[in-house]
């Protein structure tokens, strides 16, 4: 029997505010443990927690950029349960009454559009962090680090509409790149400011009813996405080839072995006993602000990929790596105004920047070769100042050092040698000294004719212009010759 | 020179002319204090330093001729679930003995700006939750009138320190009649303000909906000059009305000429002491006397009153009491791991009652039982709302009993917690409504036990029910009486 | 009525570790005081809106400025256990 996989993902991220959500505690990620804490987030008897305006904010935003219905009056609610990094005992989120519902996102596996439609969006705190004794001093305990304890998070869950690893692994591309294009969330999933949870069952093929599913928790980079689902869905179908049963449960991913495990605590029925947080005031959420917030929000991702198209004029895969980081359309825009040929810095940036960017582990606002440097290099090479080689070079070299690539061509003597006369003479050497290959070539073996640039090129350390180069040797071969 | 007698507004006139200084009166407070501690225990902590301290820079102020506020050189206690920043504060639990807070809850914020003297925390049902004190952890407070009888709960330690004469004026909290049952049972103010009108913040939330702080004091002005003190705005408290706040010792001598005062009829019940039934009634015969309109009104809902109160503040207590782990403060009891480090902190932190309302609360939450219970006790909720605002039409303050019954013995309810919950059935409706109300004296049993007058307004009418509770004072003897603790 | 078994399923959610008297002494109160609340019951309710806030209050913001309020020092004072400016527990069993 064939079978077929669904999958719907669950994914928190967190939000770019300078503060906590329910506390003036700072958000920032490099801190001793517990220093940015207050009675709030440590859950000190006595004190209340008072919401972040622009935490709603940013949740509207997201709300409004994936068409999701925008809740009038919203509520949140208390999720009891206990937990050493859970300072209350309880958890503030929404329940019943989430601030988005519904939506959707686009996505597009193997030149497939698909629609996968959310069910909901909300708000909710984050928990601290426990950390096992192993890993710092004492293994008998754990210890517990309360600074992103109270840090908003935003609960985006997909509908189980997801029909494989490659489109799950869309989607969360999809939705990280528009998180980041809203300024919702920076999209780190090595500092955890995006986490993805999945839900998969499998069907025989053609079914309509759902499998039996199961939960797989922290799965924080997408290539773990990928591998734990690919693996996770290989064991359920293996599980019913073998006539078994899937059991509900929530497991883990185990990166080093690649497998997916089930939680070592025998899980007592969860029963968070909702209700209506008593501290915080409903909200309301009026037209007049959805208008401002849909007034402030930037170009989404779908729109600036069609309009690289059309505007650029660049092929649709170039719109499509380019667009997939606002930085990096940011930066490919920065560099196409200064210098007006988007296919040629389309392929710059694709190219030489983005193995920069890899190789040193930077954003785009991060590269030392700014984008007005690219559109300077660019130009150095466009007007033959220097080679094509030698932009390679210059653009590594600025890269590494930061510096302007006129300083750099110029202090480096990169500068292209467009003199016919200097060039001739240069050529008329290496002629000399390839008395044999010249010989061939006369002789008919016009193939020569390559060598012999390489010659010159070698003999100039790449600065001679190309297109002087060939046009010369021709020259010089047909008159000198016999 | 006996200063402890006096109250906050005939002392405020006295340090301000000069004739006493703060110094004097803390020092007179304080030996009072320990003059009849030993018999009334109600306090958990004394502050005598920090008062020094205060009065002190209270006396400096007055020298150099500054007066902030009518509290600045009063001594003052407070009840000791609100929280003082570097003094501890216990909610009478053995989970927080130790516990200090960094932080002082806004209104000791204020009443240190107003500088007023602090000479004590004052002595709780544990948590809160109680109706005679006798939940306290530490000790049992008992009433000034009656040693061997409770002074009512669950701000008894501040009512019992106000009737005593150990403090000039106190605050507790009241979430089902905290504040107006132990006023009643001691024969003093209370006044417990209209939900939202006095910041929450920093103190030890019980039933975070129901929960407001107020004054219990020895008379209505003082009631008048602490709520001026503690009201308004806070943005720490999103909860807490931006509504202005009016200058309360206005409302004290209008008298009630023109007001229509509701009696409501499901307040005198059958199985009520006829002491207490008679001196309410004889109250409203007073009130009428003294110009006041009184009506029969109906609050068809009353019955269910201690039902739903005891779903929605224990579901509320039952999360806001979970933070209580033996991880960041408190009591720890170690243990291999750690969820059996919470079961057994939490056993031995936690008093017999705050456990049962612990589980009462997380089972009325639990799956399967919300609807019935919590949601239905919700939709209660709505009706004790439209039972008083339907009242409210036809008039603009209601006259109740506190309680059905005076103090009673100590002991003597603590075998059936229903029964003792049911001491509250007068004073949980306006909770569940939100509204402002205060209990003052209007009595005496036939043994010598206080009896209290309930005025209901509607919300932030506050201003109504000193005007109401003011011109009945002036009228009566009963303020002034003292209990006979020598 | 509620069994034993129940307060402790109660307990256990509660984190609270009852000895076998309390847990009988439990059981015996909590279906009392719940007999007493059934009464609610009868209260026709089908339309009537639950209240879970009396205050007619909506949007109570803060403005997203940090506020530093604690030292790390105060943040720990109180705990009964810390090590290398954590809180220490004892090992959580995952």
């Amino acid at each position: 029997m064939e079978y077929e996989s669904v999958i719907g993902l669950e994914v928190h991220a967190q939000l770019l505010t300078r503060s906590k959500l329910f506390c003036g505690c700072s958000t920032a990620f490099e801190a001793d443990p517990n220093d940015n804490t207050c009675p709030v987030c440590l859950g000190m008897p006595g004190v209340l927690p008072v919401l972040n305006r622009q935490a709603v904010e940013l949740a509207i935003r997201t709300g409004l950029a994936v068409q999701g219905t925008i809740a009038t009056t919203c509520r949140f609610a208390r999720k009891n349960y206990f937990y050493p990094d859970l300072p209350k005992g309880y958890q503030i989120s929404q329940y019943e009454e989430p601030i988005i519902q519904g939506g959707w996102l686009d996505i597009e596996v193997n030149g497939q559009r698909k629609r996968v439609r959310l069910i909901r969006i909300h708000l909710e705190e984050d928990a601290g962090k426990s950390i096992h004794g192993e890993h710092l001093a004492d293994p008998t305990k754990s210890y517990i680090d309360l600074n992103r304890c109270g840090i908003p998070l935003l609960e985006i869950v997909s509908a189980p509409d997801l029909r494989s690893p490659e489109e799950a692994k869309a989607y969360l591309q999809q939705l990280k790149t528009l998180l980041e294009y809203l300024e919702v969330c920076d999209g780190n999933m090595e500092e955890g400011s995006l986490r993805c949870d999945a839900n998969v069952s499998v069907r025989p093929k053609g079914a309509q009813r759902l499998g039996t599913r199961t939960e797989i928790k922290n799965l924080n980079s997408f290539r773990f996405l990928q591998r734990a689902l690919e693996y996770e869905i290989e064991r359920q179908i293996e599980v019913l080839r073998q006539g078994g049963t899937v059991v509900q449960e929530t497991r883990l991913f185990d990166a080093q072995r690649g497998i997916t495990l089930p939680m070592r605590t025998k899980e007592e029925a969860h029963d968070y006993r909702y209700f209506p947080e008593p501290d915080l005031v409903p909200l309301r959420v009026d037209e007049a602000w959805i208008a401002r917030v849909q007034a402030s929000l930037p170009e989404l991702p779908a729109a600036r990929r069609q309009r690289f198209v059309t505007q650029y004029g660049l092929p649709a895969y170039d719109a499509e790596v380019l667009t997939a980081s606002r930085a990096l359309a940011d930066y490919f825009e920065a560099t196409v105004q200064r210098f007006p040929q988007p296919k040629v810095v389309s392929n710059w940036v694709m190219g030489e920047l983005l193995r920069a960017l890899h190789r040193f582990q930077h954003t785009p606002p991060q590269a030392p070769l700014t984008p007005e440097y690219l559109a300077e290099l660019l130009q150095l090479l466009d007007s033959g100042v220097i080679s094509g080689k030698i932009a390679k070079a210059v653009f590594d070299e600025v890269y590494e050092t930061g510096r302007r690539p006129r300083e750099v061509v110029e202090a480096k003597g990169l500068v292209q040698i467009s003199d016919a006369a200097a060039l001739e003479a240069v050529i008329r050497r290496v002629l000399a000294e390839n008395a044999a290959q010249v010989e061939a070539y006369r002789g008919g073996k016009k193939q020569i004719f390559g060598y012999l640039v390489g010659q010159t090129m070698k003999a100039t350390q790449g600065k001679a212009n190309p297109q002087l180069v060939n046009q010369l040797l021709r020259r010089l071969l047909e008159e000198d010759g016999p | 020179m006996e200063l402890w007698r006096y109250t906050v507004h005939e002392l405020h006139a006295r340090l301000c002319r000069g004739e006493i200084t703060a110094t004097a009166l803390t020092e007179a407070v304080l030996s009072r204090l320990h003059a009849v501690e030993d018999r009334i225990h109600a306090y958990l902590t004394v502050t005598a330093e920090l008062a020094q301290e205060q009065a002190a820079a209270a006396d400096a102020a007055f020298a150099r001729g500054e007066v902030r506020s009518p509290l600045q050189g009063i001594p003052l206690a407070i009840k000791d679930n609100i929280c003082t920043r570097g003094v501890r504060t216990t909610c009478a639990s053995r989970m927080l003995e130790h516990f200090v807070p960094p932080y002082d809850a806004t209104v000791v914020e204020r009443l240190r700006a107003a500088g007023a003297v602090l000479v004590g925390k004052t002595n709780l049902d544990e948590f809160a939750m109680g109706s005679s004190t006798e939940n306290s952890a530490f000790v049992a407070t008992r009433n000034p009138w009656d040693l061997e009888r409770v002074p009512g709960g669950s701000s008894g330690g501040s009512a019992a320190a106000v009737a005593a004469d150990a403090c000039i004026a106190a605050l507790g909290s009241d979430t089902g009649g905290s504040i107006r049952l132990p006023a009643a049972m001691t024969g003093v103010v209370g006044l417990k303000p209209t939900y939202g009108r006095v910041s929450r913040y920093g103190l030890v939330a019980f039933a975070s909906s129901l929960d407001q702080i107020g004054p219990l004091t020895k008379d209505v002005h003082d009631a008048a000059l602490l709520l001026q003190a503690i009201a308004g705005h806070d943005p720490r408290d999103a909860t807490s009305a931006p509504v202005p706040v009016p200058d309360y010792t206005q409302a004290l001598g209008r008298g009630v000429q023109g007001l229509t005062l509701g009696v409501p009829r499901e307040y005198f019940v059958a199985g009520m002491d006829p002491e207490v039934e008679a001196a309410v009634r004889a109250a409203v015969a007073q009130l009428e006397q003294l110009g006041a309109k009184c009506l029969d009104v109906s609050l068809p809902h009353t019955p269910y009153a201690v039902a739903t109160y005891y779903i929605l503040a224990n579901a509320e207590a039952s999360s806001n009491l979970a933070r209580y782990d033996g991880v960041r403060y408190g009591l720890r009891v170690e243990a291999p791991d750690v969820v059996e480090m919470y079961r057994r902190t939490r056993a031995a932190g936690f008093g017999a009652e705050v456990k049962r309302r612990i589980m009462l609360g997380t089972y009325v939450l639990s799956a399967g039982y919300y609807e019935a219970y919590y949601r239905k006790a919700q939709q209660l909720r709505t009706l004790f709302r439209r039972d008083f605002q339907e009242a409210f039409r036809r008039c603009d303050v209601l006259a109740t009993p506190v309680s059905p019954v005076p103090a009673f013995r100590l002991g003597e309810r603590l075998a059936d917690p229903l029964q003792m919950y049911l001491a509250d059935i007068f004073t949980i409706p306006v909770n569940l409504a939100g509204l402002p109300a205060i209990s003052l004296p209007c009595g005496f049993t036939a043994q010598g036990l206080p009896i209290g007058l309930q005025l209901i307004a509607p919300p932030f009418g506050e201003e109504t029910l000193l005007q109401v509770a003011a011109a009945y004072e002036a009228a009566t003897p009963f303020h002034r009486r003292q209990p006979a603790l020598a | 009525m509620i069994s034993e078994a129940d307060v402790e399923h109660v307990a256990n959610l509660a984190r609270l570790a009852l000895s076998a008297e309390e847990k009988r002494r439990f059981a015996a109160q909590l279906g009392a005081i719940l007999g007493y609340m059934q009464q609610l019951g009868s209260v026709p309710t089908a339309d009537v809106e639950p209240t879970s806030h009396v205050l007619d209050l909506v949007n109570v913001f803060r403005d997203d400025t940090v506020q530093r309020t604690l030292t790390l020092a105060e943040a720990l004072a109180n705990a009964p256990e810390t090590a290398h400016h954590y809180f220490v527990v004892p090992r959580v069993v995952e």
